[in-house]
């Protein structure tokens, strides 16, 4: 009866995002309050309804019902609880579900924290994202249903995917999906300024902090994914340059120019097209990403979909409204007006080039993905792009970013001198060159050029980052005083830029400097990797809720300090025969220990692959650093400020007309 | 510098920034585009020999040697039901990795015709081939069938 009840509340959630989309568009054009103001409410009663099947399709995994073929697709009696609920969004249905139930509470919270814009305005964005919401209720309800029953019901489910059994399915999946969604946002903002022809720096104040948000989420989504993959796929690799990753990273490129433009469009008028464009290609990145996940078209660990009808309607979907928008683009775009000018040398100028650049590695890494596609497509023959080519290409075109990432902090807005340009970036050059020097000397293992290359990359973007506030805040009598009272935007600004500097460095040093050993070692033995001393003391016998297995008990020490125990395992998932490896690691700010298990061997010998990754970590907390920039960026006053005069304003307004 | 000649140079740098980025862009592309081979194919000599490919094929029942080395050599021959090939690999299998399940390789073929392999690939799903492997012992199986 519970499932039937979701299926229901999915029915009733489409008909309520057709109102949404149709009545306060209609009313927007024909300045109709009332029908206007049905979005709110629709928005609210969406997500109610959306929440409902949420909780439907939750309730079946929780209580084992495996009457509804999906969760006997997905799940089993023995799997442990927390896994039960994750294994909701561990496959295609469920993952649908995810994205439409994470849009509705977007649009609910777009409706709650919108009462300072224009009503007309807000009316159009909630419809925007109600129609999105059409197309995927629709795929759902259509191709995807995870409510169809299958009687009679099996004796038990067919067990989730075991590499899917980790915490890092509970996490990573509604994280990353929470930023493919709120996207939409922006879309929806962008589409809705350019129905209303009012594209202006209001405008992008008002979107600037739900893109950051987004993009944030993205961020984190991004970078959990990656270090899921690192201890879980049991190599100890990071990114792989899959198809998957790219779908996501495509988007989060593209948001990275759109967060930068979105800033350069409210601070001085400019772009507004271009920032059009990239929030139309970013929330269109993030449906090709569902599209390349979900159709099953790529040979990839992620494609556990394989329907011919759910790809073409997904192709389908994509091609409408990514179609639909650069029309109206193009026929609305001439209402943007003209933009504000700027000098060659200015910060503006800085801003294009680097979105620029951002979009072009966005290209690179599309062509990447989808030649092969295409190619299959056509029948001209299967082949695949290697990671080679997205690193050969990926690191020429980000490193002159990096280098103008630095100029830009430094240059003024609309005009500035080179000269003086040049002469305020003395300071932050020495400090750059200081600081790479200490390093170089204090880690005999970052002497490579291209080690050199990275760091030197990396000191860039921070001495110029730091610079920059410290010129900010000496101008003023109390430096001090100075600092307590810089902008949040302009904080969050810097130590995002922090961030990406750490993750700089992560990237440089875990490539270039991984020491990684494969060899046949037996209870007993010993082995040498990179100064550290890796002892095999034993094997155990291993027994989990759902699986047997092997332990494999370690002990690496460095000469004279004391020994650390590590253990990496090899299970075997029951349900599906399917072999796992637990990697043992022990993690550290300046290197990771990693043991992950082969195969067993003869005479009680195992393949085993010993690693030490240095500054591993720097990469995610990089990422970290990065998202929580854009947080405190978001907090900024100055967004909810224009936000209360607009309450003024049009509470004023109404007045007068009553 | 009027503002006409300086808006001409930023336009030409621009030109010269992109031309430098497309001959980068497909220059790598065209280095690291992998074909797929089954190993007929590869009996017919359809494979580069001086490139690295992708060989997929299903791993023949028996044919795994593991040697006694340190260095974990292993050799196998993957089939299409067709034709064989020898592969060499160095290092640890993936989790998946079993005789009679189907497999994708990346390497290059030595001169004595082994397919050396840097990397090799299984599916993480006991029920999943890989799709081009899938095709290939398709067409494997027909192409046996047409000869009698």
């Amino acid at each position: 009866m519970i499932p039937e009840l979701g299926h229901f509340a999915l029915a009733m959630a489409l008909a309520i995002a057709v109102l949404q989309a149709v009545v306060p568009l209609v009313g927007a054009q024909r300045g109709n309050v009332l029908w206007m103001s049905l979005a709110r409410p629709a928005a609210r009663a969406q997500l109610v309804f959306l929440a409902l099947a949420f909780a439907a399709l939750s309730h079946a995994f929780i209580t084992n019902d495996f009457s509804v073929a999906y969760v006997a697709a997905n799940s089993n009696s023995a799997l442990p609880l927390a896994f039960r609920i994750s294994a909701l969004w561990g496959a295609h249905e469920g993952s649908l579900l995810l994205w439409v139930l994470l849009l509705a509470v977007w649009s609910c919270a777009v409706s709650f924290a919108s009462r300072g814009l224009p009503l007309a305005f807000v009316a159009r964005v909630l419809a925007v994202m109600a129609i999105i919401s059409i197309g995927f209720l629709l795929f759902m309800l259509i191709t995807s249903n995870p409510f169809l029953r299958e009687l009679p019901p099996p004796a038990d489910g067919a067990d989730l995917n075991p590499l899917l059994q980790d915490f890092g399915l509970v996490i990573h999946p509604p994280m990353l999906y929470t930023g493919y969604v709120g996207f939409s946002v922006a879309f929806s903002f962008a589409i809705a300024g350019l129905i209303g022809g009012h594209l202006d720096s209001a405008w992008a104040r008002w979107a600037r902090p739900w893109t950051l948000l987004a993009w944030c989420f993205l961020t984190i989504g991004i970078a959990l994914g990656s270090w899921w993959a690192y201890y879980e796929l049991g190599w100890g690799g990071w990114w792989f340059w899959d198809p998957v990753e790219n779908a996501s990273f495509m988007p989060w490129l593209l948001g990275t120019a759109l967060i930068h433009s979105l800033a350069a469009t409210e601070k001085r008028d400019v772009f507004k097209s271009w920032t059009v464009l990239l929030a139309i290609g970013a929330f269109g990145l993030s449906l090709l990403g569902t599209f390349l996940v979900r159709s099953g078209v790529l040979t990839s660990v992620h494609a556990f979909a394989s329907d011919p009808a759910r790809g073409i309607f997904i192709l389908a979907f994509l091609v409408l409204v990514i179609g639909g928008a650069l029309v109206l683009y193009a026929w609305r775009g001439a209402s943007m007006g003209v933009s504000a000018s700027y000098a060659t040398t200015s910060r503006e100028t800085f801003l294009l080039a680097n979105s620029v650049l951002l979009t072009v590695a966005c290209a690179t890494v599309l062509l990447g993905t989808l030649y092969p596609l295409v190619l299959d497509a056509l029948n001209l023959g299967k082949l695949s792009v290697g990671p080679p080519y997205f690193n050969n290409v990926f690191i020429p075109v980000m490193s002159p970013l990096v280098v103008l990432l630095g100029l830009g902090q430094h240059a003024r807005w609309k005009q500035d001198r080179f000269a003086t340009l040049c002469r305020e970036l003395r300071m932050p050059l020495l400090g750059a060159v200081l600081l790479l020097g200490a390093t170089v000397a204090a880690m005999s293992e970052a002497r490579s050029p291209r080690a050199i290359f990275g760091l030197a990359l990396a000191a860039w973007v921070v001495s110029t980052s730091i610079g920059g506030v410290i010129q900010r805040c000496r101008q003023r009598q109390s430096a001090w005083r100075a600092f307590m009272n810089l902008p949040a935007a302009y904080l969050g600004q810097h130590l995002a830029h922090l961030g990406f500097a750490v993750t700089i460095v992560g990237v440089t040093l875990v490539s270039l400097n991984t020491v990684d050993l494969h060899t046949r070692m037996a209870p007993g033995e010993r082995a040498q990797v990179a100064g550290y001393d890796f002892h095999f003391v034993a094997t155990v016998p291993l027994t989990g809720p759902n699986y047997t297995g092997t332990e494999a008990q370690f002990e690496v020490a460095r000469p004279g300090a004391a020994p650390i125990r590590l253990s990496a395992e090899k299970r075997n998932y029951h349900v599906r025969g399917m072999p796992m490896t637990e990697a043992g690691i022990d993690p550290g700010l300046t290197r990771d220990i990693y043991i992950s298990l082969g195969e067993p061997l003869d005479k009680q010998a195992w393949s085993v692959r010993l690693s030490v990754k240095p500054f591993v970590r720097w990469l995610w907390l990089g990422a970290i650093l990065m998202a929580a920039g854009g947080i405190i960026a978001m907090c900024d006053g100055r967004f909810r400020r224009v936000v209360a005069r607009r309450v003024a304003n049009v509470g004023g307004r109404q007045g007068a007309a009553s | 510098m009027t503002p006409r000649r300086k808006r001409m140079w930023i336009i030409a740098l621009c030109v010269l920034g992109v031309g430098i980025a497309v001959a980068l862009i497909l220059t790598a592309f065209n280095q690291n585009l992998m074909y797929f081979y089954s190993p007929s194919e590869v009996a017919r000599g359809e494979a580069p020999g001086n490139r690295a490919f992708r060989l997929g094929g299903m791993v023949v029942k028996g044919s795994v040697e593991r040697g006694d080395a340190k260095d974990l050599t292993v050799r196998f021959k993957v089939t299409d039901f067709a034709q064989e090939r020898a592969i060499a690999y160095r290092g640890i299998l993936p989790d998946l990795f079993r005789e009679g399940q189907g497999i994708v390789a990346i390497g290059q073929l030595d001169a004595q015709g082994v397919f050396v392999a840097s990397e090799v690939l299984a599916k993480h799903d006991e029920k999943y081939m890989p799709p081009e492997v899938a095709q290939a012992l398709k067409d494997g199986q027909a192409s046996k069938a047409a000869q009698p």
